[in-house]
């Protein structure tokens, strides 16, 4: 497994980037944090766009140092913009060949035109290509090249919803086949829940955690450094109810889910918004929601008029813990009413919204 | 009564050499213009419009001094090539492009900025070398902007009047060109002359600019389809 060393301290205008990171190189790394973080700008220090003091190495080649610095052309690593950046004297078919010529893969065009489901654009001019369909078309450019890592700097963050829900499993695709391994820069928390292997947060030049998705996002660990408060939960199918619905299995229960198609062993996420829980002391009963999971409190913050409440669904919460940590946020007067303290049993009803990987 | 055409054909033939050098030494300078982030990028942009805003007599002047025979350039080129430059059909390409220069370089310029960084990031991302980029991509990005600068430079240079009279003088089939022609028949009152090479300058100059028009209207309907 190839590891991408990375130790910058520089200064880009007023902006700082100081980090030392070894990242390993399987999957999708995402990088994350907001706006003006520094996603992009680590981002293009590791394309060799910019050159930030420091040293990156890539496995045993290093990219810059003191002494050297390998020019982007010859890192063998694909960018895929957050605007496409189709060359516009080209067709698409044109596009595609540049990428391939260069690194001896024209005869992969089929292969992954087919597998973007460019086949009907080929002839066209990019500057008739919807923003979906010339996204299509940059990942299939960065592919094409011959790279032994690909960048995507907020590649749908220019689409619109049903565009991003239609490249996303392309991209999911790809980075399912382990061959190549891609770093994703985006502030979509939606997005790397989905995609990721492993997430680095950035904030303010800075790395301020590290982890799997589950880790760094689920209120309790990381987050609350963060500022980052959503609860994502990791299940895998196991089966489906007599009326359609997927059953997904998690160490705190089950969650029945109607937006999943995949077959059973399908892994799978959740995202659930802390403001979503409801809690209630008793099993409630005449309620449409789907998953109600008994939980046990593990801690109260409160926080002006709310309180968060630390649950554990499932299992127990005296360590070693065995269940899956959840985070509900309720007002402070609800807390009130419930009587809620640590120890106390009651149900959690959640919303989920399911970011399969199907 | 048809005037004598050599100094139309001269004209058309240092129009053309001009052009050509150029379009090959304004591309590197636009280039640089377009991409630098250094101080010194004002002082070349200033330098480079220069012709621009100064009388064509003024810059005549200075290339007299330039390019005669005692100063270090004539005298390297009269050692060299055993003629003079000053009063010499070389003379006339080594003033005209200057003076044209502008006309070359703020067009490209402006294509070349217009081109931008995002392309030249993401043909390096294919793998493509500096070079190979700017010749690949840069470039028939930034086609419409070398038409206009050919055009404009090869149109430019026809017209000039003062410069080349300065450095060139007026002699039949070296330096003598239509502006110069004209000049002449206009101070011997032979206006049917004048009128000929007159009207043959206006049509042209015309033409060539609609035809560029045309082009670059057509261009840029094209790629907004």
């Amino acid at each position: 497994m190839t590891v991408l060393a990375l130790d910058l301290a520089g200064e880009r205008g007023a902006f700082r980037l100081t980090l030392s990171e070894r990242l390993p190189l399987t999957g999708v790394t995402a990088i994350f944090g907001p706006s003006g973080a520094g996603k992009s700008t680590l981002l293009r220090a590791i394309a060799g766009f910019d050159r930030l003091p420091g040293r990156i190495a890539f496995g045993d080649d290093v990219w810059q140092d003191d002494a050297r610095f390998v020019p982007p052309h010859r890192r063998r690593v694909a960018t895929v913009f957050q605007d496409a950046r189709l060359f516009a004297h080209l067709t698409v078919a044109g596009n595609l060949g540049y990428a391939a010529r260069r690194s001896g893969s024209t005869n992969q065009i089929a292969r992954v035109s087919d597998q973007l489901a460019l086949a009907p654009l080929m002839a066209r001019r990019t500057q008739d290509l919807s923003g979906g369909e010339a996204q299509r078309v940059a990942l299939a450019r960065a592919l094409l090249s011959g790279p032994r890592l690909i960048l995507m700097d907020e590649p749908l963050s220019a689409l619109d919803a049903a565009r991003r829900a239609e490249i996303l499993p392309m991209i999911e695709a790809l980075a399912a086949t382990g061959d190549i391994p891609v770093i994703y820069v985006s502030h979509s928390l939606p997005e790397v829940a989905r995609l990721a292997d492993r997430v680095l947060l950035i904030d303010a030049g800075r790395i301020t955690g590290r982890g799997s998705v589950e880790q760094v996002f689920t209120a309790g660990g990381l987050a609350e450094a963060t500022g980052i408060a959503e609860n994502v939960i990791a299940a895998t199918v196991t089966g489906r109810t007599d009326d359609g619905l997927a059953i997904a299995s998690f160490a705190g229960g089950t969650l029945l889910s109607a937006d999943l198609t995949g077959p059973p062993g399908t892994r799978v996420r959740f995202l659930v918004r802390p403001r979503d829980v409801i809690l209630s002391r008793h099993r409630p009963e005449g309620l449409s929601a789907l998953n109600i999971l008994p939980a046990t409190v593990t801690s109260v913050t409160t926080r002006g008029a709310s309180a968060d409440i630390g649950l554990m669904l499932g299992g127990s919460a005296a360590p070693p813990a065995t269940g899956t940590p959840l985070t509900a946020s309720i007002t402070q007067r609800s807390c009130r009413a419930l009587a809620l303290a640590p120890g106390t049993a009651c149900h959690a009803i959640l919303k989920t919204v399911a970011l399969g990987r199907d | 009564m048809i005037p004598d055409l050599s100094p139309l054909l001269l004209t058309l033939k240092l129009a053309a050499v001009v052009t050509a050098i150029l379009l090959i030494l304004g591309t590197p300078l636009a280039w640089w213009l377009a991409r630098t982030r250094s101080r010194l990028r004002p002082v070349i942009e200033a330098l480079t419009a220069l012709p621009l805003v100064l009388p064509p007599t003024v810059l005549g002047f200075y290339l007299l001094l330039l390019l005669n025979p005692t100063a270090p350039l004539g005298q390297f080129w009269l050692s060299v090539t055993g003629q003079t430059l000053t009063f010499s059909f070389a003379g006339l390409v080594v003033a005209s492009v200057l003076y044209s220069l502008p006309f070359t370089v703020q067009p490209l310029q402006a294509a070349f900025t217009t081109v931008g960084r995002g392309p030249m990031e993401a043909a390096a991302s294919c793998g493509a070398s500096p070079l190979n980029a700017f010749l690949t991509v840069a470039l028939p990005l930034a086609s419409r902007g070398y038409l206009t600068a050919a055009v404009l430079t090869f149109a430019h240079t026809i017209g000039e009047f003062g410069v080349v009279l300065m450095v060139g003088g007026n002699i039949p089939g070296q330096t003598k060109l239509i502006s110069i022609a004209i000049y002449e028949h206009v101070e011997r009152i032979d206006y049917a002359a004048a009128h000929v090479l007159s009207g043959i300058l206006l049509a042209f100059s015309f033409l060539v600019l609609t035809g560029l028009y045309i082009v670059n209207r057509t261009r840029a309907d094209g790629a907004r389809a």
